[in-house]
């Protein structure tokens, strides 16, 4: 069975754990003062050597990402830099950012402070989802108790480094999770992403460079910096280094967040929530969100992480371990989640604009009952129109749960034509209402 | 406290989002006059914050009640009791998606993942958690606002009105100084690191601690 690794987690269960005093009790704010005696270039290398990587989903190199800011005096170098907290947490399945931020938000800040000192970056901002305001109000606390203690101003513990940081609570927009939607949200547009050249890390926030990084990503910068390269790749796998927060939820006894390395397997993940239902077997799951195409039971032993997840033809993603059952029906599934991806498309591209549009016309009709021979085709014909063909990640993201569900359950898509309308839903209707 | 909203960034559009948070608190949803406002203190045309007020799905843009009642209908919630949830609560209200009671008091809507898929299924009501819902306890809970009463999250601090809330989304804080300690993480959030504990589990010790 595999080892559990509380390292982010660890504090959630202490009392009164959003508290600063809580906080210094349990070892925060040492990583700070270390890390200030440090060279920021020496930051950047440690980082690089722990080889983290991006805990937001696509699992970008961190440390290399810090290390395509610009530095110098002359040019893109000469603007100021900024850091950006991606707590857009929004991707179907996922539930890790907002408990960590309830929980222990001065974690995400000391990372903040470290990782802004390592880029030479005097303005920090965390793009807080809208939607959660019990995060908003104990980030608003936890930095009040930091300005206070002399974290954040100027001359931070004497250091000579200053930094500022102002939280941004969006306003109900999945596409802001990307990043270069996020930026736009935060310079007061309508989120939509850019055209990529230039990155963000040289033509970010304010066409300055930026580093954005999930809140994961950065909470896990202080411990590394106390613990060091060689302890951080002590777990995990070697492309896949660190303990990672997997969330569980479904048909499984004990859903929750469970802190492991990377490279445990849902075998062991299921065993350690306790198991499936009484009654429930394993029908198919996501690795990391709804973005991620399924995966089924024949699956149950690959390793769960950024590799193992490619080689069984999905993605890691944010480790959000979605589990269903044999009674749910997969047709509605695909609908369900292609419904999310109409909604929250941004409009800006056509072949995300219009393709989720029709396929969740087409997958209404079938799980409805009036589906034609044709559907799967028309289905796979058109997520072939969207992927590689969409402005951003979101298009590709859309055809994850249609190509998957009809790579592994042709035949129930069949039954759903042939035998007009769905064999399990049991006359339910659907209530989607976009 | 526009102004105060632009200090806080580099550029000024940078506060409109937090200033439309603003005009919902004072306005109860984002008026034509709320608009108007955000484009002269900005230096912005009225069509332009317009396009970005319609974007965002927490921008009202008609009479919203006191209580935004949301139910999370995405896959997961949804397979778990969400879809029954919504269907329940419309038929007892009377209202559909986006839609407020004949009294003003209630709107209720079907939410898109809100991050809890671990206490599936979920409800909020101004965006705080109730979770792990069944038609049953979701009725209790629209009847209970119905009535008056201010029922308590099961994580999240005592409910405040969707205007209070505003308040805080454009950056004012919550004006109650014990609204940040209530509500204490839920089973889902400490199931790992308490089995972790029993198991008497940990991640590696930093070198030269010691194991």
């Amino acid at each position: 069975m595999a080892r559990m690794t509380p390292v982010l987690t660890k504090r959630w269960a202490e009392p009164d754990s959003w508290t600063l005093a809580t906080y210094r009790r349990t070892e925060g704010y040492q990583a700070l003062r270390k890390a200030l005696r440090m060279e920021p270039d020496a930051l950047i290398s440690l980082v690089k050597d722990s080889g983290l990587r991006g805990r937001g989903g696509a699992g970008f190199p961190t440390g290399m990402k810090w290390g395509f800011i610009p530095q110098g005096t002359e040019g893109q170098a000469a603007k100021p830099h900024y850091l950006v907290v991606n707590a857009d947490e929004a991707e179907p399945g996922t539930c890790k950012d907002a408990p960590l931020m309830m929980a222990d938000p001065h974690s995400l800040l000391e990372g903040i402070i470290i990782s802004s000192y390592a880029v030479r970056c005097h303005h920090a901002f965390i793009y807080l989802r809208g939607e959660l305001v019990h995060a908003r109000r104990r980030l608003d606390a936890a930095v009040a108790e930091a300005y206070e203690a002399g974290y954040f101003g100027t001359d931070i513990l004497g250091s000579g480094f200053d930094l500022e940081v102002t939280i941004h609570s969006g306003a109900g927009a999945y596409i802001c999770g990307e990043e270069t939607a996020l930026l736009d949200s935060l310079e007061g547009y309508r989120g939509q992403p850019r055209l990529r050249p230039p990155f963000p890390a040289t033509h970010g926030l304010y066409a300055a460079p930026t580093v954005v990084n999930n809140v994961e990503t950065i909470a896990l910068v202080p411990f590394i910096v106390l613990g060091g390269a060689e302890w951080f790749r002590s777990m995990g796998t070697p492309k896949s280094p660190g303990p990672k927060i997997f969330s569980l939820s479904g048909h499984i006894v004990n859903p929750g967040q469970y802190e492991v390395p990377l490279g445990t397997t849902l075998r062991e993940m299921i065993d350690l929530a306790g198991g499936m239902w009484d009654g429930s077997e394993l029908k198919f799951w996501t690795p990391g969100g709804s973005s991620t195409p399924f995966l089924t039971a024949e699956h149950l032993d690959a390793l769960i992480d950024f590799e193992g997840m490619v080689e069984a033809g999905s993605l890691l993603g944010t480790a959000a371990l979605m589990i269903f059952d044999q009674n749910t029906c997969i047709v509605r599934a695909a609908l369900r989640f292609t419904e999310f991806y109409a909604h929250e498309s941004c409009g800006k591209c056509t072949p995300c604009r219009e393709g989720t549009y029709w396929m969740v016309q087409i997958l209404q009709r079938l799980e409805n009952g009036t589906g034609t021979a044709e559907d799967i085709e028309t289905l796979l014909d058109t997520c072939d129109n969207i992927f590689g063909r969409a402005f951003c990640a979101l298009g590709d993201g859309a055809t994850s749960p249609i190509v998957s569900s009809i790579q592994y359950f042709r035949e129930e898509y069949v039954q759903h034509w042939e035998g007009r309308g769905c064999p399990l839903s049991h006359g339910q209707r659907l209530v989607g209402v976009h | 406290m526009a102004r105060e909203i632009i200090a806080r960034y580099p550029q000024p559009r940078s506060a409109l989002l937090p200033m439309l948070h603003l005009v919902q608190s004072e306005e109860g949803y984002v008026t034509p006059a709320g608009v108007a406002l955000c484009a002269e203190e900005l230096g912005l045309t009225k069509a332009e914050v317009g396009a970005v007020v319609t974007f965002y799905t927490m921008y009202k843009r008609r009479p919203a009640g006191d209580w935004l009642v949301s139910v999370c209908t995405n896959t997961m919630c949804g397979v778990l009791g969400g879809e029954a949830i919504f269907e329940a609560l419309s038929q007892h209200l009377g209202v559909g998606h986006d839609e407020t009671t004949a009294d003003g008091s209630i709107t209720l809507e079907h939410a898109e993942c809100l991050a809890a898929c671990d206490y599936a299924p979920v409800v909020t009501v101004n965006y705080e958690f109730f979770d792990q819902r069944t038609p049953t306890s979701a009725l209790a809970l629209v009847e209970s606002l119905a009535d008056g009463d201010r029922p308590r999250p099961t994580r999240g601090a005592p409910l405040c009105t969707l205007r209070q809330i505003s308040r805080l989304l454009a950056g004012f804080g919550d004006p109650r100084p014990d609204a940040v300690a209530h509500g204490p993480s839920g089973e889902p959030t400490l199931v790992g690191v308490r089995l972790a504990a029993e198991r008497a589990e940990s991640a590696p010790a930093y070198p030269g601690e010691g194991a």
